[in-house]
C-alpha cells in the first residue's frame, strides 16, 4: 500500500471493522447514547450495563466507515471493566491526541490496539469517524451520572 | 494501449464522441491541456479528476480572466464615475447578456446576478412567500439536492404551506404516473431538478411543466448539473424561473444565476436588502430599483463575473452537443466496467443517453468513504456520501454513495484508473 494507507488501514484496524466486537444490543443497558456524524450519515448506538461505577458489559452497534467500526469495536473491547470515569478519561486522551500532530496515548490508560487508530490522525478528514464513538460514550458517561439512561450526541471533528 | 472487447464509443443513434482518437476508439479527453490543474499530481500520481458534479475544473482562460479582472480593471460595478468603475459595470453587464445568449434568453433583466444556484433557489423561494397563503402547496421530487428541497421546507414552514414530493420509481425516475394526483389547484409552484445529481437522471421537465402550468402552478428549476453540460434552452424547458452556479460549468465559485421570464421576476419580492438594489430611500421608506438589481444587493462577485464568458466560449468552441455526446460515452464507458466488476449497486437508468455526466454506486461489502479514501490514495477523486440528497438516499436504502462524474477533459483511461481504484480497495479489504 501506498500513501499513509498502511497507517489508516492496519490489520488491527480492518479486523476489527470485519469482527466488531460488543457488536450485539444489551438486554438491559444502564445508559445508552446515539452518536451521528451528519455529514456523512454513519450512525451508531452505544450501551452501557454496569455495576456501580464499574463498566461491565458493553455494546456499539454501528453502521458506518470501517473506520468508525473498528474504533466502536476497540471501544467496546477497552471499556470493560474500567469505571465510568476511567473510560471518561480514555475518551478525553483519544481526542486529544487525534488532535494532536504527535505524541502517544499514555501506556497506565492501557490504550490496547487504540494504539493502532492514532495514524488516522494523517487524515483529518476521517477523525471525525475515529472519535464518534468516544465522544457518543462521553454522552453515556455524562448521562448516567446525571441519572438519564438515554442521551444523543453529533460530532464534527 | 491494450486491446478493448469492442468500442463504448457511443451507444446506437449517438454520434460516435468526438473525441475519439483516430484508430484506437478510446477518447483522450478534451481541451485537457488547458485545465492546468490536471497536471498536478495527488499522492505522487497523476490526478484523475472525477468529481465534476461537485465542482468542475477551470481552464486556464478562466484563471486569466478572473486575474486579468483584479490587475487591470478592478472596481466597484454601477457607481463612480471613473474609467475602471466603467470597466468593471461593462464586464459584470456583458456577463448578464452571454449567459442570457447561452440559454437562448433574449433580454438580460431575465437573468439575476447572484453567488451560486443555492442563493438562486433561495431567491426563488424567499421571493414568492408573498403570494402564498396557507394551505397552498408545493411540490417538490423525491430526488432534490438539498438546494431545491430545504428552501421550500422552510417556507412551508413559515407560510403554512402543504410539502408535496413527486416520489421516484425503483428504476431511478420520477413517478409520472403520480403526477396527475400530487398537482391540485392549490399548487402555487413545482420545484424540480433538471438532471438528478445522485441518479443522473434527467428529468422531463417541459411535460411536467406543461402540466404544472395547466394548474396554474408556477416551475422552478434546478439546472446546476445540467448547464454546460447538456443543451439547455430556458424557454423549451418550460420553467419560471431556472437555478444554476457558475462552478460547474467550468467557470469560477461564488457566482450562480436565476433566469426568469419577465413576469415570474416581476413577482418575485427581494431577499436581500442593502446598497445596490434600491431606487430612492428616506429615513424610513424605500422603493427597488428594476429587475434585475433589485435581486442584487451589495457589491457582487464582479471577478468571477469577469471570467465566466470564458467558460462559455469554451463550451460553445466544442459546442455543447459535442461534450454530451462525450458524456454519454464516458457515462456509457463506466456502467459497463462497473457492471462488469460485480457487486456494485449502479443508481438510476442504465441508458447513458437518459442520464447526465455521471455514476453512483454502492458497494455492500465497502463503505463509500473507505472506498473514495482508497482511491485517493490512488489519485483518483471522487465524492463519496448523501452528497446533499439525504431523502433520496434514505429512498434508496443507503447510507452513502460513491460518486463519478464527468467533465469534458475525462477520458476513458480515467474510468480505467477508477475500476482499477476498486479492485484495490477490495485487495486491501479483502473482499
Amino acid at each position: 500500500m501506498s500513501t499513509g494507507m498502511d497507517d489508516l488501514y492496519r490489520e488491527v484496524i480492518l479486523d476489527h471493522h470485519r469482527r466488531p466486537r460488543g457488536a450485539q444490543a444489551l438486554a438491559h443497558p444502564d445508559a445508552e447514547a446515539a452518536g451521528k456524524n451528519p455529514s456523512c450519515g454513519d450512525e451508531l448506538t452505544l450501551q452501557l450495563a454496569c455495576d456501580g461505577d464499574r463498566i461491565r458489559e458493553a455494546s456499539v452497534v454501528t453502521r458506518g466507515c470501517a473506520i468508525a467500526t473498528a474504533s466502536g469495536s476497540i471501544l467496546a473491547e477497552l471499556v470493560v471493566g474500567r469505571t465510568l470515569d476511567e473510560a471518561r478519561r480514555l475518551a478525553d486522551a483519544f481526542r486529544a491526541v487525534l488532535h494532536e500532530p504527535a505524541g502517544e496515548l499514555p501506556d497506565e490508560l492501557a490504550p490496547g490496539d487504540l494504539d493502532a487508530l492514532i495514524g488516522v490522525r494523517q487524515f483529518p478528514m476521517r477523525v471525525k469517524c475515529a472519535v464518534l464513538p468516544w465522544i457518543t460514550l462521553t454522552e453515556a458517561v455524562v448521562a448516567r451520572n446525571e441519572g438519564r439512561v438515554a442521551a444523543e450526541s453529533t460530532t464534527e471533528a | 494501449m491494450k486491446a478493448r472487447e469492442r468500442s463504448l464509443g457511443a451507444p446506437a443513434g449517438v454520434e460516435p464522441c468526438a473525441g475519439q482518437r483516430d484508430g484506437c476508439e478510446r477518447c483522450g479527453g478534451l481541451a485537457r491541456e488547458r485545465f492546468p490543474i490536471l497536471r498536478r499530481a495527488v499522492h505522487g500520481l497523476p490526478l484523475v479528476y472525477l468529481d465534476s458534479a461537485a465542482t468542475s475544473q477551470k481552464p486556464e482562460q478562466v484563471i486569466g480572466a478572473e486575474a486579468r479582472y483584479y490587475r487591470e480593471h478592478n472596481a466597484n460595478v454601477h457607481r463612480g464615475m471613473h474609467a475602471l468603475a466603467a470597466e468593471a459595470t461593462d464586464l459584470y453587464e456583458q456577463c448578464r447578456r452571454r449567459v442570457g445568449r447561452f440559454l437562448g434568453v433574449t433580454r438580460p433583466e431575465q437573468v439575476v446576478t447572484l453567488r451560486g444556484a443555492t442563493a438562486a433557489l433561495n431567491l426563488a423561494a424567499g421571493g414568492l412567500a408573498h403570494r402564498l397563503r396557507p394551505g397552498d402547496e408545493i411540490l417538490v421530487t423525491g430526488m432534490e439536492h438539498h438546494a431545491n428541497l430545504v428552501p421550500w421546507i422552510a417556507l412551508a414552514r413559515r407560510e403554512g404551506l402543504v410539502l408535496r414530493h413527486l416520489p421516484v420509481t425503483d428504476g431511478g425516475e420520477l413517478d409520472l404516473a403520480r403526477l396527475p394526483d400530487l398537482l391540485s389547484d392549490r399548487t402555487r409552484v413545482v420545484a424540480l431538478t433538471h438532471v438528478s445529481n445522485v441518479l443522473g437522471t434527467i428529468n422531463p421537465v417541459a411535460e411536467i411543466a406543461a402540466a404544472a402550468h395547466r394548474r396554474g402552478a408556477l416551475v422552478v428549476v434546478d439546472a446546476a448539473q445540467s448547464v454546460g453540460h447538456l443543451p439547455v434552452n430556458f424557454a423549451a424547458l418550460g420553467a419560471d424561473l431556472l437555478a444554476f452556479s457558475a462552478h460547474k460549468c467550468y467557470g469560477p465559485m461564488g457566482l450562480g444565476f436565476l433566469v426568469g421570464t419577465p413576469e415570474t421576476l416581476a413577482l418575485l419580492e427581494p431577499v436581500e436588502f442593502g446598497g445596490e438594489m434600491i431606487e430612492t430611500v428616506t429615513m424610513d421608506t424605500a422603493t427597488w430599483a428594476a429587475v434585475p438589481l433589485r435581486f442584487e444587493a451589495g457589491t457582487p462577485h464582479v471577478a468571477a463575473a469577469a471570467a465566466f464568458p470564458a467558460a462559455l466560449d469554451l463550451v460553445e468552441e466544442f459546442t455543447v452537443e459535442r461534450l454530451r455526446t462525450h458524456e454519454i460515452s464516458l457515462t456509457g464507458y463506466t456502467w459497463e466496467r462497473l457492471s462488469a466488476l460485480g457487486g456494485l449497486t449502479l443508481y438510476g437508468p442504465a441508458d447513458p443517453a437518459a442520464r447526465g455526466g455521471l455514476v453512483s454506486f454502492h458497494d455492500p461489502k465497502l463503505h463509500a468513504h473507505d472506498l473514495a479514501q482508497l482511491l485517493d490514495a490512488r489519485g483518483v477523486a471522487v465524492r463519496a456520501g448523501h452528497h446533499c440528497a439525504q431523502p433520496l438516499h434514505r429512498r434508496l436504502g443507503v447510507a452513502a454513495t460513491v460518486r463519478a462524474s464527468f467533465g469534458l477533459y475525462n477520458s476513458h483511461d480515467d474510468v480505467d484508473a477508477l475500476i482499477d481504484g476498486i479492485r484495490y480497495a477490495r485487495s486491501v479489504f479483502g473482499t
